[in-house]
């Protein structure tokens, strides 16, 4: 079998804290897909995912602190890097 | 400016450091070795327990914070999900024997898990990796009371749930679950970890949780989702610290190398062992299907598991022994399980079924290899014999794989009509294993297997009956003296047609029992 393209992916609750979450995924990452299942959405995307405190409070208009968004994270893929500003998730080959 | 300014506030990398840096010390009334002695007999080297990093860089008040956000989110869905009745909002009553299956099966060892992890905490040698251990082993107890908490609801309605602890412990099937934990956590410190961590949240919780919640959600059962969802908050950072636990284990050593490989290819072929129960639930036991097992494994190993290894060939891993064997496996998996559970309805605690037509064309769809080329005559055969009322019990006890105490139910992986069996022989005795993986597995370490407590040959050797029964008095049954010590009570086990869960269903929801899908008038 050829190796496969290595993707990460993201998987969050279907709510109303995390609609705003991922519309600022998808502005900051146009390569990624979503993925809408029942109760819950999960982006992939080749390579690397960031999630950037800054998009989603431009979205929101409100202060947003990073590591909240964990009470509504279903399941991840990739090595992790988080700080107050981005989470990043990346295959580094 | 005055000094009364407070000081700037520490980031997120700081305040992780401080707490996982600033609190660890080197002992001096005792060697470090002999305080830790556990992280010396396995071969694998740490050089620098520091640079253990936490990629989330949780620290303990904001584990504490989002932790009981997600308890007061839970809680306040279960009362409203109890006080409305919410049992009666899902799919088919059949759909409760998912349920279960995951009381008896899944929450048990998410209390094992709790307790492995507290030993993994005491038996580290660095700080970064005992906190990370401690706030999983806390989390851990949380899924398994907020599990037990959830489904105690629905013990108030249907059958097979009320004795779930006493069920684990005994139970034929329950053995393939419980011994995977215990392995586990009698292995060392590193196996554990790489067992756990690694191999089975990293790797493999993805085709339990993903797509059973997805189910879950499908089939209306609020509650389910809501637990699911709340342990699956954690679980992102469970498999962090999985793929952290073998990164570090690299980096410290080349010679963690092999020895990481081989925890690896052990616990990997284990684990997807342990997931042939998944398997029938996303295929035939969720009324109201969301993928199939095939897809998921496609999806959650395939793709997802060989993106990991990619990565991990920087270190010289490569993907887990056999992975193409489970490729294959994937077409005929789930109707092997379902099979086996039919056969055996009358020692499961809960309440199986033949496939439905539209089941059935739904697996013909998904499995076109080999579906109605090898499973559909046979799910058809008995239900040909059900109608002659003579549905077909399997009352011969199977052998049991040695190492992953599933029956030799698997096929030979060149072959779907030959089932696999390997022998091994340890100090003149045969031993028996259900496949090319598990034998691997025993004949590496042959004096922990040869210990394995195995149902089918203590139920032989008269270990499965309660105290004071006399197998030798005339007409001694020896399955109703097993269902009896099992905790079996009417309606536990059995087909599904004609159970108490069944007549309950039918009653509440007021249908018709000639025709499912008419209310009675």
């Amino acid at each position: 079998m050829s190796k496969v393209e290595s993707t990460v992916f993201l998987a969050l609750q279907a709510n109303d804290d995390t609609r705003q979450i991922i519309e600022a995924i998808e502005i900051d990452n146009p390569h990624a897909v979503v993925n809408r299942m029942p109760a819950m959405v999960k982006i992939d995307a080749t390579r690397r995912l960031v999630v950037k405190r800054k998009t989603i409070e431009e979205i929101t208009g409100m202060d947003f602190d990073l590591q909240s968004f964990h009470v509504n994270l279903v399941s991840l893929s990739g090595n992790i890097d988080e700080t107050e500003d981005e989470l990043v998730l990346e295959w580094k080959r | 400016m005055s000094t009364l300014e407070p000081p700037k506030k520490l980031s997120l990398k700081e305040k992780y450091a401080q707490m996982t840096r600033g609190l660890g010390w080197e002992t001096t009334y005792q060697p470090m070795d002999k305080v830790y002695p556990q992280t010396q007999f396995e071969g694998i080297k740490i050089h620098d327990w520091d640079k253990w990093e936490d990629p989330f860089r949780l620290t303990m008040d904001a584990y504490w914070k989002y932790q009981a956000e997600k308890e007061r989110k839970l809680y306040a869905i279960i009362d409203a999900f109890q006080q409305n009745n919410g049992q009666l909002n899902v799919s088919d009553g059949r759909y409760i024997n998912t349920l279960k299956l995951f009381l008896t099966g899944i929450s048990p060892e998410e209390y094992s898990a709790h307790r492995m992890f507290a030993m993994l905490g005491r038996n580290f040698a660095g700080v970064g990796p005992q906190i990370a251990a401690q706030m999983q082993s806390i989390d851990e107890l949380r899924h398994a009371q907020t599990q037990v908490h959830t489904i105690s609801h629905y013990n108030k309605y249907f059958n097979g749930m009320h004795d779930f602890r006493h069920m684990h412990d005994r139970v034929w099937y329950l053995s393939v679950p419980k011994s995977y934990f215990e392995d586990a956590m009698t292995a060392g410190p590193f196996e554990g970890i790489v067992a756990i961590s690694f191999s089975f949240e990293y790797v493999l919780t993805n085709l339990i949780f993903m797509p059973f919640m997805s189910a879950a959600a499908y089939n209306g059962d609020m509650a389910t989702v809501t637990f699911g969802f709340s342990a699956q908050s954690d679980e992102a950072r469970h498999m962090t610290l999985g793929i952290e636990c073998i990164k570090f284990l690299l980096e410290q050593d080349p010679a963690n190398v092999p020895i990481v490989q081989r925890y690896i290819d052990k616990w990997f072929w284990r684990g997807f062992r342990l997931l042939t129960l998944v398997s029938m639930m996303l295929d035939f036991m969720v009324p109201k299907k969301i993928m199939s097992w095939k897809e998921a494994w496609d999806i959650y190993f395939v793709q997802n598991g060989g993106s990991l290894f990619n990565d991990l060939e920087r270190y010289g891993i490569r993907m887990p022994k056999y992975w193409e064997e489970t490729v294959i496996a994937a077409d005929r998996l789930s109707c092997e399980a379902w099979n086996t559970f039919y056969n055996y309805a009358a020692a499961a605690n809960f309440n199986p079924w033949c496939p439905s037509d539209e089941n059935m064309d739904w697996m013909s769809q998904k499995y076109p290899e080999t579906f109605d080329k090898y499973y559909r005559p046979r799910f058809e055969h008995y239900r040909e014999l059900e109608k002659k009322g003579e549905r077909w019990y399997n009352t011969t006890l199977p052998m049991l794989c040695q190492v992953c105490q599933i029956p030799l139910i698997f096929s030979e992986p060149d072959d779907p009509t030959q089932t696999c069996y390997r022998e091994s022989s340890h100090r003149g005795m045969a031993y028996h294993t259900c496949s090319n993986g598990c034998k691997d597995i025993f004949d590496h370490e042959p004096e922990k297997y040869v210990q394995s407590w195995l149902p089918v040959h203590q139920i032989y050797q008269g270990n499965c009956f309660n105290p004071g029964t006399d197998p030798t008095v005339d007409g001694f049954n020896p399955l109703a003296a097993v269902l009896e010590y099992y905790h079996f009570g009417p309606g536990d086990n059995m087909d599904y047609a004609g159970s108490p869960d069944e007549a309950n269903w039918m009653q509440w929801k007021g249908l018709s029992k000639e025709d499912p899908t008419k209310k009675v008038a």
